[in-house]
């Protein structure tokens, strides 16, 4: 038995600043902490080897003209994206909520399967499509000009990531209180008034979180904006990397996309300040579905041209290459070597980010303390980080601190999890949020200590939340490409890193298998977030 | 509703009495945030073996945390929990043998009730623990429902299932925390007798966290009043009821007229004139006197205390009176009833309590 501090010095000496939180075991506190520091890594590696220039080099990369047309560049992405999704998912989000619109649940399906299309593939199809070779041009002898540049990179992504915008649209427009609207008609307002006067403010965070996640994805892509030429800053940052192999300004180049990214957040979170709260005691009322009368004629032509587009395109032209115009035989027969490979990186990443995001899941939500939320804050700075630059960071980290790791499937894999790691965390954290502390201590105050109680009682509760974020990572590193681009060791060519290395080199149909295969996988995630929306 | 009770059935007889005490508290503190006050200040108090003592206060007065401290959950910033002799305080909640009862009843979900009991038994041999649980499940009456899932039971049921799992780890101490908070009125009170006849017998030591009065006078042997992390009185129901320590456990037992009085030996010149005090004292003191105390006549020249206000209660009557200034309660039998608008004349019955504060 310890001796026990004498009572009549019952607290702390006031003032002693309490660096790390009382009565967090450690099994949950260790492992939390090492991914909030492995978080800081890049960070401190990326500002390492940018300020190793002198300052006069310094200087001149900072304030080079060319780093101004690439944010003019990428700012003209996004802000394209951000429109073009806009028109995409409002009318889409509009017809299945609150119209009288039939099918509407396979019209929902139908609105988040392009995300199975990874924007790469996005991109090989719409290149595809086109040109002298494209697809068109031989089934039909009518020549589409090639797509490429700045539409192409804007339609590839925004074909690839409008379902965001729908599904934030459609939780809000089908949440809104129909009462809200009907008493501001029984005020004299019109219809028009009404839309832009109440329904707009309450679809307002919804609209701000879906271009937040489609304005980052559009700074994170790299391959969608690499196949289609478009000099953005991720396309830069690989030029300079794999070709120019100038690392510093690489490097520059990553930061000032890291700060982009981290003022779109920003400002995002500034707009979003007002809450709207639902005011008073009474229930919320749906809403009674507007006729669409004839508007309708106009209505199905649009939800055709969106499907054709962003589903029929994709599966038409991975159609033609693999049925019509196939490639050899021992393209196909590499297929599942290749899948091999991926899913020998993706599935131990996937684990690790599961065993990482389980401790820092409980400390959040069984020890909240300002700490814990500055941890788990930490642990979202992998996910916000653009992936190349990201994996720029880890070559310059690999590089000087730690050369055995250099260019070995280990970095890859703990990289991918770094990314991947806020990920795994949303399901599991919301399974634990279900699970009351009273089950924990109840199974402890019987006798069981933390491992039996984490077998008996934890995991049996948590098993879906787990499972889940294992297979949203899993699916992620499954289609993942700067990162792998970067990072795998030579030789170690996944899924994605085929079909874009073949796409850029003009080899479409060798392509098709492997995109194939891509698609088939990202199906996974769509389902899983399909059986999520659908409960 | 436990008709089929048989505890000369119930595994593990009633542990043996000691003369020692089954559990010693002695100067617990805890505060939260540097910047909180203390949640738990000094609280020092022992059980004896097969004792029902229950903690009862307001809301935020400590004595969950206190609880919660003895069960091992929360660590305190100073003093010890002695169980038996053994010194507690460290060892995780695991291996201190003290079963607790939670408000949420805690019922595994993805278990059966017969396996919920049966995590309870590290003790016992695999083999036997399916067998041992039903034992369990029957002296709360719920044998038959073994293969039953906890969300296929009402909260009565739930709450006795709970209560077979706590002592089917056969614990040394058990801990309530605010047991019966979550049953309807009408079930609360047939459960809370059955749950105390079911110690009884067992020879359980329990203790209780309540907010709510009736129940810690009905449920326990000892009744222990915290306000702002401290214990303020802890003694017998009738003791604390009869003889509080302070205005505020006078006032969070039930209704009490609180009087300033000039104290002169064992009497006290009051607004309600002389009244006898249960201790010797000089000076002014302040007193406790329970509205049942005082009575109510016929105030002989018209002049006393005016009733305000009138309650009638069934078995008796609850009057507000107002005299020279001041309000009075006072709790009469019902078979005599006063208007309001009357004038009666008050006079205290019984000795007041002479309080701390």
């Amino acid at each position: 038995m310890k001796p026990m501090r004498h009572p009549a010095t019952p607290h702390h000496a006031p003032g002693l600043p309490r660096l790390l939180p009382r009565g967090v075991p450690l099994h949950i506190l260790l492992p939390s902490l090492i991914a909030a520091v492995a978080m800081l890594v890049p960070l401190f590696y990326l500002g390492l080897r940018a300020f190793e220039a002198d300052s006069a080099t310094l200087v001149d990369l900072v304030f080079r003209p060319r780093n101004l047309q690439l944010l003019i560049n990428t700012l003209a992405l996004a802000a394209g994206v951000v429109a073009l999704t806009t028109l995409m998912a409002f009318p889409l989000a509009w017809l299945v909520t609150r119209t009288d619109i039939r099918f509407k649940k396979s019209l929902t399906v139908l609105g988040v399967i392009p995300l199975a299309v990874p924007g790469y593939v996005m991109a090989y199809a719409l290149i595809g499509l086109g040109g002298n070779y494209g697809v068109l041009a031989q089934l039909t002898g009518f020549q589409l000009p090639r797509i490429q540049g700045y539409w192409g990179a804007t339609l590839a992504l925004s074909l690839y990531t409008f379902p965001y915008l729908f599904l934030n649209l459609r939780a809000a427009l089908a949440g809104l209180d129909g009462n809200l609207e009907e008493s501001a008609r029984s005020l004299g307002y019109s219809q028009r008034e009404i839309f832009r006067r109440v329904t707009l403010p309450h679809l307002m965070p919804a609209l701000m979180a879906g271009w937040l996640v489609i304005a980052l994805y559009v700074l994170g892509d790299f391959g969608a904006v690499a196949l289609m030429r478009y000099e953005a800053f991720s396309y830069a940052i690989y030029t300079q990397y794999s070709g120019a192999f100038d690392r510093v300004y690489a490097a520059w180049l990553a930061l000032m996309l890291l700060a982009l990214a981290l003022s779109f957040v920003m400002l995002d979170s500034l707009v979003v300040k007002r809450k709207l709260a639902r005011i008073g005691t009474g229930v919320a009322r749906p809403m009674t579905p507007m006729p669409l009368g004839r508007a309708r004629f106009l209505a199905w032509p649009y939800l055709m041209a969106l499907f054709t587009a962003s589903i029929g395109l994709p599966v038409m032209i991975l159609a033609y290459w693999l049925l019509l115009a196939p490639p050899d035989l021992s393209f196909f027969a590499r297929v599942p070597g290749t899948l091999l490979r991926s899913a020998g990186a993706a599935l131990p990443a996937a684990l690790l980010a599961a065993a990482f995001a389980l401790p820092l899941a409980f400390l959040t939500v069984r020890y909240p303390s300002p700490f814990a939320t500055l941890i788990e804050r930490s642990a979202y700075i992998g996910y916000a980080i653009p992936p190349l630059a990201l994996a720029l960071a880890m070559v310059f980290f690999s590089l000087r601190t730690a050369p055995f790791l250099y260019q070995t499937l280990a970095m890859l894999i703990i990289t991918w999890a770094m990314a991947s790691l806020a990920l795994a965390l949303g399901p599991i954290r919301s399974a634990l949020l279900q699970t009351r502390p009273s089950m924990e201590e109840a199974a402890h105050s019987l006798g069981h200590g933390p491992i039996s109680t984490f077998v008996n009682v934890i995991f049996p509760r948590l098993h879906r939340g787990i499972l889940a974020g294992v297979v949203l990572v899993f699916v992620l590193c499954m289609k993942e490409l700067p990162i792998t681009f970067l990072l795998a060791p030579t030789g170690y060519t996944t899924l994605a890193v085929t079909v874009f290395t073949r796409t850029s080199e003009g080899m479409l149909a060798e392509a098709a298998p492997f995109a194939a295969a891509i698609v088939v996988f990202s199906s996974l995630s769509v389902g899983l977030l399909l059986t999520k929306e659908g409960k | 509703m436990m008709s089929n009770l048989n505890l000369k059935a119930a595994p593990q007889g009633a542990p043996t009495r000691l003369p020692e005490p089954l559990l010693s508290v002695g100067g617990l503190h805890k505060r939260y945030r540097p910047q909180d006050p203390l949640a738990v200040e000094d609280v020092s108090f022992s059980l004896d073996n097969g004792e029902i003592l229950a903690l009862l206060g307001p809301s935020g007065c400590g004595k969950t945390t206190t609880l919660r401290m003895i069960a091992g959950f929360e660590h305190p910033d100073a003093g010890e929990v002695v169980l038996r002799g053994r010194n507690v305080t460290r060892l995780p909640p695991q291996q201190r043998r003290i079963g607790i009862v939670f408000q949420d009843y805690a019922l595994f979900p993805h278990m059966s009730l017969g396996e919920n009991v049966a995590f309870a038994m590290r003790h016992v041999p695999k083999a036997k623990r399916a067998s041992k649980a039903r034992e369990w499940l029957d002296l709360v009456g719920l044998a038959e429902l073994a293969a039953r899932m906890p969300d296929q039971l009402s909260g009565g049921q739930q709450q006795r299932v709970a209560l077979a799992r706590t002592l089917a780890a056969e614990p040394e101490l058990v801990l309530l925390d605010e047991p019966f908070s979550n049953l309807d009125a009408a079930l609360r009170e047939s459960t809370r007798k059955e749950v105390r006849r079911i110690f009884k017998a067992a020879g359980t030591s329990v203790i209780l966290v309540t907010h709510d009065q009736a129940e810690a006078l009905s449920f326990a042997d000892q009744v222990g009043v915290m306000h702002y992390g401290q214990l303020i009185q802890m003694d017998r129901p009738e003791r604390i009821y009869q003889a509080p320590a302070t205005s505020f456990v006078a006032e969070f037992l039930g209704h009490t007229n609180l009087l300033e009085g000039d104290a002169d030996g064992e009497i006290a010149r009051t607004a309600l004139g002389q009244v006898a005090i249960d201790s010797h004292q000089r000076g002014p003191v302040r007193l406790s006197l329970r509205p049942e105390y005082l009575s109510l006549s016929v105030a002989p020249d018209g002049k006393g205390a005016t009733i305000i206000e009138r309650e009638f209660r069934g078995h008796d009557c609850f009057y507000l009176l107002e005299q020279h200034g001041q309000q009075f309660c006072a709790i009469t039998p019902s078979h005599s009833l006063w208007r309001v608008g009357e004038q009666v004349s008050l006079e205290p019955q019984r000795t007041a309590t002479v309080l701390r504060d």
